[in-house]
């Protein structure tokens, strides 16, 4: 994500502004900051020509050929495989499309990408946007002053704060800040799960600002809003509309998906803007960029509550493979699901995929009949989850989707085969993170059960280390 | 390596590198294994008309061994023998609802590459003289950029005969079962192409009631087809 890369933007067809005319107030709403196909603004379609010929809108295309390949406007992408051609029965020829972001409407050579041209009213300014009365720990308020400074600065700083720390409240005075000077602010998540989890919270302590969530289903995609709380994905269809963009859980996704969202931020900011990187397990190169000094970094090492994050341990599980294709829960394994069980301990297993998981989930099931299994795709993943907080069952197999954002009370976590892929070092730190996050159980235990160490692992265990010990230093923890 | 990833989910494909690559038999597959097996097929006892699956429909529906759609138009003299079966690749169960979707609707055409090889095993050694796609309206044509049916034949390697143009643009689907049986003449005949005595197959994405398909054939027969088989993708 860091670097961000520089866009290049598609040159754009237009008129120059006529001043005397009066552009649609609706048009405008909807097109300021936003580049959209035609097809998304159907019910426009009557005034499109008298709004370029005003110089109110412009095109660009939709595809580009850079460098002899074709080139997405919208995702950015330049994979070759990401591009399909056929005979276009709407222009007589042959026409490439983009398969990368094609559930957002489709980019094809024949068609075109829209753009307000005319000029862009700012919000207007007001004094203490903010009502929240809540208190910030020392580690908050540190972090949450570079927020505002970066934003007052228009610069880029990484907020790195342990699982636990409470991110959020870090953000409000940064936001008041845009906001109070009619700036247009964005805080953009990898999971549709944290946009509506945000998105109450940030109207209640912004009562006055207008807010819009955006995901995929979401019924506020046309709403012309000041703050915007947005999955990454939807941010492509923005162009240069923010002053301040934040970017939360910058390493949630694998690289493949990262570079469309990374192409997705570049191409929302505006020319002069800040942003801010915010997450609990950054990547080694955002990692480098901040120790290297080229990145302005804060650190949040402890949870609110005062106590050091729990260790991982290691331990060896053999061949765990082997010992399950002969129908044997490994023996660490399942001495330790035993004792959970024994103790009513609750827990959550990860497995590095869903057909592993599944097919072993009958071994789990005949110590522990009502044992359920979660992944992405499980429809009925909440209500699973819900039954795991309500103490209707002990524990789950889950795959990495159980990684972050849940918070079980007493919760013991192990890792069935942390050397695979996988299991990266942010992966790793974040399951470890869901141990000990109340302030009346703040230990537990998170073991790797493994068929060899990874660095992974190693740097895991490290990051967390470092972090208690970064905390103890700065005071932030109570040690018994 | 021309895709590196699954045509369907996008997950990155993972060699799964075996020495049964050397034999040359297995082929690089376009989807990964979890969508190929997310992709249902049919197993039988079948409807003898239209490869339904008997086991999935209650028994007082079941008229030997047709199943009941297909009874009712065996039984109305206009529609009794127009089509002479159909063969369905795949369910159209849930994954297969999105993917036709996403094809036909979002307009990915590539999806049509995962059934390509599928359609081309299926023609080899059978007698067919033409491939008939459904046609659709110019206006639906305009909309969507491409007619599914033809893009289906042509990515399994054969040539589209397109012998039928669409009359009346109004979709099926709103339709209820009783209108679709008294609804005849959706289809024209181009009277440029010979279709006499010829065996015909019709490649079309999904067979719901038959009702498409057998307007089609009806003209088809109309203008002295012999024979006329269809497959589609799912149903």
């Amino acid at each position: 994500m860091y670097p961000l890369q520089r866009v290049h933007f598609e040159k754009i067809d237009q008129k120059s502004v006529n001043p005397h005319f009066s552009p649609s107030p609706a048009l405008q709403q909807l097109l300021s900051g936003k580049a959209l196909l035609l097809d998304e603004l159907n019910e426009f379609v009557s005034i499109l020509g008298i709004h370029y010929e005003n110089g109110y809108i412009g095109y660009k295309e939709a595809i580009s050929i850079r460098k002899g390949s074709p080139y997405c406007n919208r995702c950015g992408t330049t994979e070759p495989f990401h591009f399909y051609n056929h005979q276009c029965a709407k222009c007589n020829q042959m026409c490439t499309y983009c398969r990368n972001c094609i559930m957002m409407g489709k980019m094809q050579s024949c068609a075109k990408l829209v753009v307000w041209t005319g000029i862009i009213h700012p919000f207007p300014s007001r004094q203490n946007p903010l009502h929240w009365k809540g208190q910030l720990s020392e580690g908050q308020k540190t972090a949450s002053d570079m927020v505002i400074e970066t934003i007052r600065a228009k610069e880029t700083c990484l907020v790195w704060a342990v699982c636990g720390a409470g991110k959020t409240e870090v953000l409000f005075e940064g936001i008041a800040v845009s906001i109070a000077k009619g700036e247009r602010v964005c805080i953009a998540t990898p999971r549709t799960d944290v946009v509506l989890e945000l998105a109450p919270r940030l109207r209640k302590v912004f009562p006055t600002t207008s807010i819009a969530a955006l995901y995929g289903g979401s019924e506020e995609k046309n709403v012309y809003a000041q703050l915007i709380i947005s999955t990454t994905h939807q941010l492509l269809r923005y162009e240069r509309a923010f002053d301040t963009i934040i970017v939360d859980e910058v390493d949630a996704f694998p690289y493949s998906m990262d570079k469309s969202l990374q192409f997705a931020v570049a191409k929302s900011l505006k020319d002069i803007s800040s942003l801010i990187f915010l997450t609990a397990t950054p990547s080694t190169q955002l990692q480098k960029a901040a120790f290297s000094k080229k990145l302005k970094y804060v650190t949040i090492p402890a949870r609110y509550h005062r106590h050091p994050i729990p260790i991982p341990q290691l331990k060896w599980l053999g061949n765990w493979k082997k010992s399950f294709s002969k129908n044997v829960i490994p023996y660490a394994l399942h001495q330790w699901f035993k004792q959970k069980l024994q103790y009513k301990i609750p827990f959550l297993i990860f497995f590095p995929n869903i057909e592993l998981m599944n097919k072993h989930l009958p071994l789990f099931q005949k110590e522990y009949p009502i044992l359920e299994a979660v992944h992405a795709e499980d429809p009925d993943r909440k209500a699973k989850v819900q039954r795991l907080r309500n103490n209707q069952t002990l524990g789950l197999l889950t795959t990495t989707i159980l990684e972050r954002g849940v918070t079980i009370p007493k919760l013991h976590v192990a890792v069935v085969g942390a050397e695979e892929d996988i299991f990266t070092e942010s992966a790793l730190v974040q399951i470890a993170g869901r141990v000990g996050r109340s302030a009346d159980c703040p230990t537990g235990e998170v073991i790797f059960f493994h068929y060899g160490r990874t660095r992974a692992m190693i740097r895991a265990m490290k990051q967390i280390k470092s972090m208690n010990v970064e905390a103890r230093k700065k005071g932030f923890i109570y040690d018994e | 390596m021309m895709n590196k990833e699954c045509f369907i989910c996008r997950e990155l494909l993972t060699n799964n590198f075996s020495w049964a690559l050397f034999s040359f038999k297995v082929k690089n597959s376009i989807i990964c294994h979890v969508c190929r097996s997310k992709l249902q097929t049919l197993v039988g006892p079948f409807c003898r008309k239209c490869s339904r699956m008997l086991q999935e429909i209650p028994e007082n529906l079941i008229h030997d061994d047709l199943c009941h759609d297909c009874y009712l138009w065996e039984k109305h003299s206009m529609w009794k023998g127009i089509l002479d079966s159909n063969k369905s690749l795949y369910s159209y169960n849930d994954f297969m609802k999105e993917i036709i979707a996403r094809f036909k609707y979002r307009g990915d055409l590539a999806i049509a590459e995962v059934f390509g090889e599928d359609i081309k095993t299926y023609v080899v050694g059978k007698e067919y003289d033409m491939f008939v796609p459904i046609p659709l309206s110019d206006i639906r044509l305009n909309e969507r950029g491409f007619n599914q049916s033809e893009v289906l034949i042509q990515i399994a390697g054969l040539t589209p005969t397109k012998v039928l143009i669409r009359k009346n643009s109004e979709k099926q689907s709103k339709k209820t079962k009783k209108e679709r049986l008294e609804v005849s003449g959706l289809f024209e005949i181009l009277d440029n192409i010979d279709v006499n005595r010829k065996n015909i197959l019709i490649i079309d994405d999904i067979y719901t009631t038959g009702a498409t398909i057998r307007n089609a054939a009806l003209e088809l027969k109309k203008a002295g087809a012999n024979r006329i088989e269809s497959l589609t993708i799912a149903r």
